[in-house]
This record gives C-alpha cells, structure tokens and sequence, in this order.
C-alpha cells in the first residue's frame, strides 16, 4: 500500500471548503432555522477547531504550498502554509471555534429565511479569511480579501431595514473598498512590471526594488491595511460597523478580521519587502500611539456598550502597531534579538486580543438579548440575574485591562520591556522619541483599565437602573460554551506564557531569522532578554495571590469575625437612595471628557434649574469626522454635480454623445 | 467561380447592403422597418457565404448559418411577436425629419469612404474595398437610433449596427473566430429578450413607448 501523506495546507483546504459547504447546507435547510442552530454551527465551530489545531502542528512544519488548478490563465491559485500563516490560522480556528459555539444559540430566534442566508455568509466569511491567510499570490489575496470584505458587509447589514446600519454598512464597506485599492496597487509596484506571474508571493520576494518603489509599496499597504484595521484616521466605519452587526459577527470582525490586515500588513513589510528604512518604523509607530491614545479617549466618552468595545479595538489595533514600528526600527539597526523580542509582543497581543475581545462582544450579545438594551446606562446590577456572562466577562476585562495573571498583562509587559530595552540604537532622534512613546503606551494601558472598569461597573455592578432589568435571563447552554471557551483560552494564555512564547519563536524566527529563545530559565519563567534584568512568572504571581489573599480571609474570619457590630451604613443624608443616584456611565467618563476636551466636538443640552421635566443630552463625536471626511464628501459632491450638467435624461442625448466621439475618434485618431 | 466574380458579387451585396441602411433610415413604418431589418441579415449571409466560399474558410459557413438563424429567422419574429403583443402599428415617429436625416447620412458615407481609404490599402483580402461600406452602415444605423423617438426602432437600429460590424469583420479579416461570434450572437439574442422586457415595463410605466417621457425619471 502506498503510503499517501497529507500535509498541513491539505487539510486545512478541506476545511475551508467544509466551511463552504456547510454555509451552503445552512441555506438550504432555511426552513428548519433550528437545524441551523443545532446542526450547521457547531459543525462549524469543530471545524474551526480543527484549523486551530492544523496551525499547530503547521507551526514547526516547513512551508507547505500547493497550486490549484484554478485561476487565470498562467496565474493559477497558489496557497502556502508557513509558521506565520499558521500561527494566524490558529487565532482564527481558536477565536471561531468559541464564537460559532456561541452562535448556535445566540441565532436560534432568528426567522428561518435569514438565519438561512446569515450561515451562508458567515461561513463564507470564515472561509474568505482563511483564504486571505493562505493566500501566496496576489490574485488570490485579493479575492479572499473582496469576500471577506463582502460577506462581512452582508453580515453587518443583517438588519438591513433599520437606516441607520444601511448607513454604517455603506461606510464600511467604502472604506474597505479605497483600502483594498490601495492593497492592489502596492502588489502592483511589489510585482514590478514583470508580467502576470510576477504576482505570485515567491516572485515579489525574488524581486528586488530600490528603496524608493519600497517606500510606495510600504506607503500603500500601511494605508490599506491600515484602514481595514481601523488605523487613524480611516477608523471611522469601526464604531459604526460593530454596533450594528449582531454580536457573533462583531466578535469576528473585532477578533479575527482586524488581525487579518495585522497579518497581511505584516506579510508585505517583513516577507515581501526586502528593504527596510528607518523611518517606516517610526511612521508605524507614531500612528500606533496615535491610534491608541485616540481609541482609549474615546472609549472612555462611550455611553454605547459595544461601541465602547469597537474603539477599544482600536487602541488595540494602536498598540499592535506600535509593536510593528517598533519591530520595524529595531530589524533596520540590526538588532533582532530586541525586533524578535517586540514581535513577539505584537504577535501574542493579536492573539490575546482576538481571544477577550471576542469575549467581551458576544457578552455584550447575550445583554442584548437579555435586555434588549445596549446603553449602558439603562443597565446595572446585571451581576445578579446573569452570573455566567457575568464572571466570564470578569475575566474578558481582567484580561484585557492588562492585569496579571491574565493574558493581555503578558504581552503589554513584553511590549513594554522592548522599549524599556531599547537604549543604545545609532540614531539619537529614536533615541528620545522612544522614552516618550513608552510613556504614552503606559497611559493607553491605564486608560483602557479605566474603560474596563466603567464598562464592567456600570453593566453588572450596583443596581438594576430600568425596573425590567430584574427579569433578565442567563445565557443559554451554546452561548455559556463558547464564552467559558474564550474565557478558559484568556486563562491558558495568561499562565503558559513560556509555552507561546516558544511556539511563537518559529514566526519571528521566520520573519527576522531570530527567535526570542527561553532556554535558560525554564518553563515556569518568562525570561526576553536575561533572567537578570526582567522576568515573569503567571503561576507563581498566581500563587503568591492566592496566597496572600486566602491568609487575609482567614486572618479576617477568625480574628475579627464575631467582634463586628452591625449598624447601617453612613448614607451622606440620603436616606432614599434609588438608581438613579448610581454613578452613569455619563458621569464615569466625564473626567476624561474634561482632560482631553480638544479632542471631541461636544454637543451638550443642559436642563434649566427651573426645568419641570429635566433632560440633559450630551454627546462627544469625533473631530476628524467633520474635519477630513466631510470635506471630502462635500469635494465628491461637487464634482458630481458638475457631471450633471451633461446628463439630461435624454437616450437621445446620450447617443449624440456615443455618435459624435465616434466620430471625432475616427477622424483625428 | 473565380475569384473576380466572387469580388464582384461581394461588392455588389455590400452595395445593397448600404442600400437597405439608407432604406432604414427612410422607413417610417415600423412593420417595414423589422422586414427590412431581416432582408440585411439575408444579404450578410449571402455574402458571408460568398467570402467562405472564395476563401475556403469553413467556419464562415457557420457563422453564415447563424446569421441566418438569428437575425433572418429567430430575431424578426421575436419583434413582429412583440409588436403583435404591445399592439403598435404606427408610423415611426423621427426626431428630425428624413430627408434632412438622409443628407446626413449621405455625409457620413462620405466621410467613411475618406476614413477607410488608407486601412484598405494595408488589407490584402479579396474584400478590402468594403470596410468603408461597413463603417458607413455602423454609422447610419447610430444615426438612426439617435433620430428615432420610438423604443422599438431604436431596438432595430441597435441591431442593424451589430450587423454592420459583423460585415466589416467578415469582410476585413474573413471573420473572428468562431467562439468570439457565437458568444456575439449570444448577446445579441439576450439583448433582445432584455429589450422586450423592458418595452413592457416602459408602457407599463408611462403608457407609451416614447423614450422622451423617461426624461422624467432624472431627478433634479
């Protein structure tokens, strides 16, 4: 018997097409919506797990690749599985898996027509990103990347009667559209002029450029990739798209389809382009702060709770960045132990972050379908009537306010220490300018704490703020699965860092040709440079917790326990308090809104002291709404109107103009 | 046949076939205006035949088959049904008025004839001389559908241009390859059908087939 071997990109093949397929299935069983639920979702979600767990064992593999036979003519489809798209395939699987589960139920009072096309497109969905993570040629990067844009776009549409999510879906899809023409143009300057097959991957490697063409194809890809990860200033569709999608699909999107520009960015910069300037670097990093510290502000404003999270996702798209930039300066001065050490940083935060964002936004669902409310301050207390969401989300924002033993305290940490390790790099002006970005990290770190706190405090905490909110019921079994997974994942991750770290080396090792290594200090710490300067380890922070806080509760009950007189509390001469006296989420960001007033345009309508039926309406919008995108609408409707001048509804007219070209062309050319 | 005969008939079926556009222009009947649509598809198979014949090239025959299927048979009936069905038997309504139309085609004639004198002298088919022929009918044809203000004639008009372009392929290269025809005649076919839906939606919406009540569809 021949012995028939199958590689990793094989399967993982099948299970984008499985993907496909079960999408397919799912449309045709549009008259039985519980099947979907019960059948086609958590077959997906397996399937996802089995791409997970395929980029696993393709981490250590050498590079699979493989041509379809499909395509244009002399350009067929080529895929390639290296250590970098598998580690993107195991975000994917890993943060789908939990999601699909979470799907099943989530989607099980959606009408059956719907439901029918939402599997399909969410299917596609899943399977287009795979694609754009396997993809080794242009065309076919391309291609995945449209359907990924497409079907995330009917996915946000879902509820395409409401104006609004018309309007959300259009801009997003705008913007991904001039992104994607920027991405095309970057692989048209990568590829260089050399004919149809030059656009396969191998050949743009091949293809070496002056470091003007660099700059351009690096300029390009920054703003495409860029504005699919909701980089400034092209963020704007983000806090309107997520909100409007179901909660699963912002998950995704939030979770998986930001990384997926992380990826392709990284791809371009480090794997196509073989020349790297110094100032890239810092252009990246720059852009990272400003997106982090921007997303931070603005989240901490939010009354809305999933879009509170959607610009969350954008500091964190801000520190991936940095961690690029950073990556970027450091490769460029050769020192790739500190390069390997920041993407490391940048490659375990996308993973942690798709794995609690995703968390925190099919939350914010089961809220939704619980309360049918997603402003925050007509929530409160939730802790009480939803204790699976609400400990599962306990530790969603744990993780990403940064706190260790969580993971998103891991990779800020390494982050942090690459700049900590920075000094001695031959250009002083980076030397200043790093300090200073360390800073600026470590204010959008505490300030996403803050964020965390207000959006956990103000929807759990205290007391319900609407009377109906007693009657708000728990997830179902499917939704309490796919969180428990995402939340257990955001444990594992926090506490085996050594572990990721090393499955991490064959990126970096394959990205810069330097792993991080973790030799020397075992498999309890987590060691980037030297055991000496700087190490962390989950377990034992974990213990000492434990620890000190189990000797407090103990010292607590037996020694003052008994001695305690019971009296009510001091009510500041409020004896009445109702829950309306709570703290809002208004108030909570108020402070910040004060701080960083220059950076929103606020509306804001206060009740006159004598008013019978006070109102009081505030709202912060984003200065760079009305400062770059209106005038650029205003610029396209201008040149329109001029076109109008030409078009007078008239077939007759319009065949004069066919007729007359025609015939100056014929004449003069 | 030798070769100066077959010349000779091919030059004679271009001829009419320049005839019959000028003849279209002419028309104001519509019902003629279809069979006169049908008499040019007859002359391009016939001289679609001849070129295959004298050149020996034996997908012309089928391309020369099609043509008769489509645009002799299939195409006229298709419009003489739709007429039948929407009930319209007027005379063809002009924007301009037809010798003023007729004049100006006149000088489009001439102008191909100056226009196609140099790319004929490059062509070495037994044809050469009817590529200004050809362009003279593509123009007439696009003069007839900007001067005609009836949705149907316009349809015709359209069609007869494909006819026109059809003959200067025949007679410029000895015709495009077989595939790239029939993927021609395919779209013509489906435009047609598209056409009489849209005849239909047209009526239904303005209770007429005049194009100039869609003026109102702008909005200002």
């Amino acid at each position: 018997m021949n012995e028939i071997s199958v590689l990793p990109i094989d399967v993982a093949g099948g299970i984008i097409l499985l993907w496909i397929a079960l999408g397919l299935i799912g449309l045709a069983l549009q008259r039985s919506p519980s099947m979907i639920c019960r059948l086609v979702f958590p077959l997906g979600a397996a399937l996802a797990l089995l791409l997970a767990a395929t980029g696993l064992w393709a981490l250590a593999e050498t590079p699979n690749i493989a041509v379809l036979p499909l395509g244009l003519p002399d350009l067929p489809l080529h895929l390639r599985l290296d250590p970098l798209s598998a580690f993107f395939l195991i975000l994917l699987g890993g943060t789908a898996f939990g999601v699909s589960l979470y799907s099943a139920g989530y989607f099980k009072t959606m009408a059956g027509g719907m439901l029918g096309l939402l599997s399909l497109e969410y299917h596609l969905f899943l399977a287009s990103m795979a694609l754009v993570i396997l993809a080794d040629d242009a065309y076919m990067f391309m291609v995945a990347w449209e359907s990924m844009a497409l079907s995330s776009y009917f996915l946000v549409t879902t509820d395409h009667k409401i104006p609004d999510i018309r309007r959300a879906g259009f801009l997003y899809l705008l913007i991904a559209h001039v992104g994607a023409i920027a991405i095309l143009l970057s692989f048209g300057v990568m590829q260089a002029g050399h004919g149809i097959a030059a656009y396969t991957f191998d050949a743009m490697r091949a293809t070496p450029l002056s470091s003007f063409w660099s700059s351009v194809a690096f300029l390009l890809a920054l703003f495409g990739f860029g504005a699919k990860a909701g980089v400034l200033p092209m963020h704007v569709w983000l806090p309107e798209a997520h909100p409007a999608a179901p909660s699963p699909v912002s998950a995704l999107m939030s979770g998986v389809m930001l990384k997926t520009a992380i990826y392709g960015f990284l791809r371009v910069t480090f794997d196509l382009l073989d020349v790297h300037l110094w100032w890239w670097g810092v252009l990246v990093l720059a852009l990272g702060l400003l997106t982090a510290v921007f997303g931070v502000i603005f989240a901490a404003v939010q009354g809305d709770m999933k879009r509170l999270l959607a610009y969350s996702s954008i500091e964190n798209i801000g520190l991936l960045l940095v961690g690029i930039g950073l990556t970027i300066i450091f490769h460029v001065y050769g020192k790739n132990a500190l390069a390997a050490l920041s993407l490391t940083a940048t490659l375990y935060h996308s993973l942690n972050h798709a794995f609690f964002k995703s968390l925190l936004f099919i939350g914010t669902g089961s809220i939704l379908h619980a309360t049918g409310e997603r402003n925050m301050g007509r929530l409160g207390g939730l802790i009480r009537r939803m204790p699976w969401v609400a400990v599962t989300l306990l530790i969603g924002v744990l993780s990403i306010a940064g706190l260790p033993p969580f993971n998103g305290f891991i990779s800020e940490w390494l982050l942090l220490q690459a700049f900590l390790l920075s000094p001695g790099l031959p250009n002083t002006h980076i030397n200043m300018l790093i300090p200073v970005a360390a800073a600026v990290i470590a204010l959008a770190a505490a300030l996403a704490a803050y964020v965390m706190v207000k959006f956990y405090g103000i929807i759990f905490l205290g007391q319900f703020r609407e009377p109906g909110l007693a009657d708000a019921h728990d997830a179902g079994w499917w939704e309490r699965l796919g969180l428990v997974w995402l939340a257990s994942a955001c444990i594992v991750l926090g506490l085996a860092p050594v572990y990721v770290v090393q499955k991490l080396d064959f990126v970096t090792k394959m990205l810069l040709g330097q792993g991080l290594g973790n030799s020397t200090s075992g498999w309890l710490f987590v060691a980037p440079v030297d055991i000496e300067r700087a190490s962390y380890s989950p377990v034992y922070f974990l213990l000492a917790v434990l620890g000190v806080m189990s000797v407090t509760a103990w010292v607590v009950h037996h020694y003052y326990h008994g001695r305690v007189s019971r009296v009510p509390a001091w009510d500041c001469g409020f004896p009445a308090q109702t829950a309306r006296m709570q703290d809002t989420a208004e108030g909570f960001g108020q402070p910040i809104r004060r701080l960083f007033e220059p950076f929103f345009k606020i509306e804001r309508e206060m009740p006159s002291p004598f008013d019978v039926h006070p109102r009081y309406h505030g709202q912060s919008d984003d200065k760079i709404w009305f400062f770059l995108y209106l005038p650029i609408k205003l610029m396209v409707q201008s040149l329109s109107s001029w076109t109008s001048l030409i078009q007078h509804g008239r077939i007759h007219v319009y065949l004069l103009y066919t007729f007359v070209t025609l015939i100056v062309l014929l004449a003069f050319v | 046949m030798s070769l100066a005969l077959s010349t000779q008939i091919i030059n004679l079926l271009a001829a009419i076939l320049l005839l019959i556009a000028f003849a279209m222009i002419s028309q104001r009947r519509i019902l003629s205006l279809i069979n006169l649509f049908a008499l040019q598809g007859f002359i391009l198979t016939m001289s679609t035949g001849v070129v295959a014949y004298s050149t020996a090239q034996h997908h012309l025959y089928y391309s020369a088959g099609l043509t008769l299927l489509l645009k002799v048979l299939v195409l006229p009936w298709l419009l003489h049904r739709l007429i039948r069905k929407l009930k319209i038997k007027w005379d063809v309504e002009t924007l301009i008025n037809i010798p003023t139309t007729m004049l100006a085609g006149i000088v489009l004639v001439i102008f191909s004839f100056d226009l196609a004198a140099p790319i004929s002298q490059l062509s070495d088919s037994v044809t050469r001389g009817l590529i200004g022929i050809a362009l003279a009918s593509v123009l007439l044809s696009l003069l007839m559908m900007l001067t005609r203000r009836k949705a149907v004639s316009q349809v015709v008009g359209f069609l007869s241009l494909e006819n026109g372009l059809f003959f200067a392929a025949t007679s410029a290269t000895h015709g495009m390859p077989l595939v790239v025809e029939l993927g021609i005649a395919l779209d013509v076919l489906v435009a047609t059908f598209i056409f009489g839906i849209f005849f239909f939606q047209i009526r239904e919406t303005f209770d007429s087939l005049d194009i100039s009540h869609m003026e109102t569809l702008k909005d200002d």
